[in-house]
């Protein structure tokens, strides 16, 4: 069903904000007949996926413009914030905000639910077209139909729950670190830096930038539960 | 099997957040085909991204960055890129493979020493990715670094400083190491190696090759 004529034209204005993001997509999930959620983040007891991941679910499947729409408002300035913390100019930050969007649309139908959740996904979306466009190389990456790997030991029966519950684990495990690990951990994903260079902007040694670093994805793993000797 | 020895935290978080070099990228990702401890470990690096990005603050977009990019959404995409089949290069996992220019045996591979050649397949930020392919039993000629090496067995096995390394281990070494890794006797030792500098062969022989060896 179509949204109201207050919030479309909102939309193409660009003057919708997260508020009318949250009340819309409440809407959607009402006309669906299912559960309402409190908030953008909140998981849905019945599949485990969030709101987020049901709407690019629903721009995989069905190429559905509004649910694309939605993303893009949540996403696409948050994107831009992003690409600006890599020291990208305004113009630049947004064109590959709007960019990687276009990215989301177009490989909606990788999107796995049960291995991610809507926003990894599209950080990582955004993450390789960034190294792409602006660093002009090629991002490496592993190939799930590649013969060569080593598959992943039995999954779990509740795997798509666990992966959509993992983004609130792994944001509440964050709150658990100290504010030196926090500020090692958020550099390493905002300067397109190795760490020898956090080191030099912090002004403390390699090695203190490596053992916070290791110090932090350990405490990550525990509080996980994820943790190997 | 699995992997023994890991790409450390700092690899696999730069690898993740997409800060990595292409060479030490294309290294990492090889040992995620084949280590899914650390395939598990980046996933958990990724939904960090993500949980950090949807906590950012919104900047402030164009008032017409929806209407444009919706405008977009039917124009065709550049097809992607077809991923080069596993033929001709038996156990090489799929990142690896796209950065061969050739089939295995018909790579350009350079002699080094006796019993070990290289090819060279990427060099990016100064920091360049190679294949090394050592004899059987063969010891590589004691040398130590300019900086930092990550090398990672793609078949066979070598022995270093005590530790025997297999199919899918990364070993890493730095400046202060000065190593002579000896390949199993069992089969050819095939290895991806990533320096950020050229090596430095020790002793007299190393004094009077150094100079001519693409290291």
């Amino acid at each position: 069903m179509a949204p109201d004529m207050g919030s479309a034209l909102a939309f193409s204005f660009g003057s919708i904000d997260d508020v009318h993001v949250i009340d819309m997509m409440r809407r959607r999930v009402e006309e669906k007949g299912g559960a309402v959620p409190d908030q953008i983040r909140s998981v849905e007891p019945e599949t485990g996926a969030t709101p987020m991941s049901e709407l690019l679910v629903a721009v995989a499947q069905s190429g559905d413009r509004q649910a694309f729409a939605l993303l893009f408002q949540y996403y696409a300035p948050r994107l831009k914030t992003y690409m600006r913390k890599l020291g990208t100019e305004d113009a630049v930050a947004e064109e590959l905000a709007q960019e990687a969007m276009l990215a989301v649309w177009r490989k909606a139908a990788s999107f796995d639910p049960g291995r991610a959740n809507a926003g990894t996904w599209i950080f990582a979306v955004a993450r390789n077209l960034r190294i792409d466009m602006l660093r002009k190389e090629k991002r490496p990456e592993i190939d799930l139909d590649d013969p060569e790997l080593v598959p992943d030991p039995a999954p779990r029966a509740d795997e798509v729950m666990a992966t959509q519950q993992s983004e609130s684990r792994v944001r509440a495990a964050m709150c658990g670190l100290s504010a030196e690990q926090t500020e090692v951990v958020t550099l390493s994903f905002y300067e397109d830096t190795p760490h020898a260079e956090i080191a030099a902007r912090l002004k403390i040694p390699l090695g203190t930038v490596k053992s916070r670093l290791r110090l932090a994805m350990k405490r990550i793993r525990s509080e996980l539960g994820d943790d190997q000797p | 099997m699995s992997a023994t020895f890991h790409p450390t935290d700092e690899l696999l978080v730069a690898y993740g957040a997409g800060s990595l070099d292409e060479a030490s990228a294309l290294l990492v990702a090889t040992h995620l085909a084949l280590c899914p401890r650390c395939r598990a470990e980046v996933a958990r690096i990724e939904t960090l991204g993500g949980a950090m990005i949807e906590d950012l603050p919104p900047a402030d977009l164009g008032a017409d960055a929806l209407a444009s990019v919706l405008a977009r959404l039917d124009l065709p995409p550049s097809p992607p890129k077809p991923r080069r089949p596993a033929v001709g290069s038996p156990g090489l996992p799929a990142p690896l493979r796209d950065y061969l220019p050739a089939e295995m045996e018909a790579l350009p591979w350079k002699r080094l020493a006796a019993g070990i050649e290289q090819v060279v397949l990427l060099q990016a930020r100064g920091i360049r990715a190679r294949l090394l392919r050592i004899g059987a039993g063969i010891a590589v000629p004691e040398h130590g670094h300019g900086g930092m090496e990550l090398t990672m067995v793609l078949q066979g096995g070598f022995a270093d400083q005590g530790q025997g390394y297999a199919r899918g281990d990364v070993a890493m070494a730095d400046r202060q190491l000065v190593h002579s890794p000896v390949a199993d006797r069992s089969e050819t030792c095939l290895c991806l190696a990533v320096t950020d500098a050229p090596l430095k062969l020790t002793g007299l022989v190393g004094l009077l090759v150094n100079p001519f060896l693409d290291l």
